[in-house]
């Protein structure tokens, strides 16, 4: 029990240092920079003091579930053999986690605010609403399809450049194709699709996988499906973007 | 303190409802398709609670602290009445005018990329996986330079006006060199943490941040403009980390040689 309290202690300490430059950066310039006291102190510290067990107790919680979750996962399923199974998982995984995600929904009807300003959605709530559900759901399918991809990569032991980079001369080649106004949010929408939840679950399930399968490596071939996850949301949104044009 | 705890009861459910999409997907496939029980289900049980209860405490308490703040530092910031004190407004704007903005971006992008949890996930794993190879705070440091450049550089292309896809297509460019030069081992660590950087803590504050600078300069949209840092601080890490990769090969040759020719 002790040595438990400990360890405890131990992890608060990691997390001071973690918030520590927050905490400098913040008080600089506040007080420095802008010259203005620090408004409302002690619910500021209250605010520090959750943040502090909150970062705690999520890398416990990361170590005890979301990691060996991800990897006995990935390890039954290699086990089992299934190719259509595990691809199903994969995609059902990207695409679960990714459609009910707070940060999309927001961009989502931020981007269809812009969408109305450019005219290509009519200025009312519906029809805005409309395009926000299409876009999110546009993004869930990309992301479902990114880890499909990055799972059948796993398997194959193809390096993650060569799809990478395609990927990126995809979006270049996007980017002159599709309307104006989706493009800063197409470019967006592939940093918030992955959750912090997402990301330790979808590396242990890379990682699990390349550890399971002969002849692969956990560092070349286990990471790399973050990657696809933040590339492939891009190319569809401004898919999205041409298509919507052409049918409206 | 009624409100601390019913807002700490809302985040609570909000967080359990972000979650039970991976928990139906995850126990679903593991009853229907693996048909196996879980090993140790009640430490799983356990961890997924300190999970929820954990980004909970996390996010009301950067509700509390940090973000009512940081919006407001980054609106002040970007006033054309801090920038400019009793001298009149220009016309156009020069960029050199909004140093403590860049300041300002750099800073809050590194420090929040350090205190992000994803990106904590991601170097532990990392740092198991390599056998120790990998240091978790030297990648979390590089990441953070990364989004640190990334995010000043974002605001200096609001500023200026310049289109947000030249940035990105050089930043491919540099990416595709620097892929092509880098040790294989890194290659996906270093596209991973492009993705990892955004996402709880570094997001709110880039965006508004980006939101303030496009409503206050002229000629600016926000909606047009206030787009793209995110942008940049998934692009910058993924150079910063193949560049940490680099040195540290390059540093360590040198230290060989030295001592062959000792």
């Amino acid at each position: 029990m002790q040595s438990n309290v400990v360890r405890f202690l131990m992890l608060i300490v990691g997390s001071v240092r973690d918030l520590a430059p927050i905490i400098v950066v913040v008080g600089f310039f506040q007080l420095v920079v802008l010259q203005q006291p620090i408004p409302n102190f002690s619910e500021i510290l209250i605010g520090v003091v959750l943040v502090l067990l909150g970062l705690t107790l999520f890398i416990q919680g990361l170590e005890l579930a979301l990691f060996p979750i991800g990897e006995a996962m990935a390890v039954a399923l290699a086990k089992k053999g299934s190719l259509f199974w595990l691809l199903t998982f994969a995609f059902a995984l990207g695409f679960g986690t990714t459609a009910a995600e707070p940060a999309l929904i927001a961009v989502a009807a931020e981007a269809a605010k812009v969408a109305a300003s450019a005219g290509v959605v009519a200025d009312n709530p519906e029809a805005q609403n409309t395009y926000a559900f299409y876009l999110r759901a546009t993004v869930a399918v990309s992301v479902g399809i990114a880890l499909v991809a990055g799972v059948f990569r796993i398997l194959k032991g193809w390096p993650v450049h060569y799809l990478i980079i395609g990927g990126y001369v995809m979006v270049v080649a996007m980017t002159f194709l599709a309307p104006a106004e989706i493009i800063g949010i197409a470019y967006d929408s592939g940093g918030v699709t992955t959750s912090t939840i997402t990301v330790p679950l979808v590396t242990a399930l890379g990682v699990g996988l390349a550890q399971s399968i002969r002849g692969r490596n956990p560092m070349t071939d286990g990471f790399g499906l973050i990657a696809f996850a933040s590339l492939t949301p891009m190319i569809f949104v401004m898919g999205f973007g041409m298509v919507w044009n052409l049918v409206a | 303190m009624v409100d601390l705890i019913l807002h700490l009861g809302v985040t609570f459910l909000l967080t359990i409802r972000d979650v039970i999409p991976i928990a139906v997907v995850i126990f679903g496939f593991q009853y229907l398709v693996i048909r196996k029980p879980l090993s140790n289900l009640r430490g799983i049980a356990m961890g997924f609670f300190f999970v929820v209860l954990g980004l909970t405490f996390f996010l009301v308490g950067l509700e509390l602290a940090l973000f009512p703040m940081g919006e407001i530092m980054a609106t002040q910031l970007t006033d054309p009445a801090f920038l400019y004190g009793e001298a009149d407004v220009p016309d156009v704007v020069r960029w050199q005018d909004y140093g403590w903005v860049y300041v300002f971006a750099a800073s809050i992008g590194f420090a929040t990329t350090i205190a992000e949890p994803s990106l904590i996930a991601v170097a532990i794993k990392a740092n198991q996986v390599s056998g120790g190879g990998i240091g978790v705070w030297g990648l979390r440091i590089s990441v953070a330079i990364g989004v640190a450049f990334g995010v000043a550089l974002g605001t200096y292309r609001i500023v200026t006006g310049t289109p947000l896809h030249w940035y990105i297509i050089v930043g491919y460019l540099i990416v595709i060199v620097q892929t092509l030069r880098s040790d294989r081992m890194i290659i996906p660590l270093a596209y991973d943490s492009g993705g990892v950087t955004t996402s709880t803590v570094t997001v709110p504050l880039v965006a508004a941040l980006g939101l303030g600078l496009a409503s206050t300069i002229p000629g600016r949209s926000p909606l047009l403009d206030g787009f793209g840092l995110i942008a940049f601080a998934s692009l910058c890490p993924i150079i910063a980390v193949m560049s940490y990769a680099q040195i540290t090969a390059w540093r360590q040759r040198l230290a060989r040689e030295k001592r062959s020719t000792e």
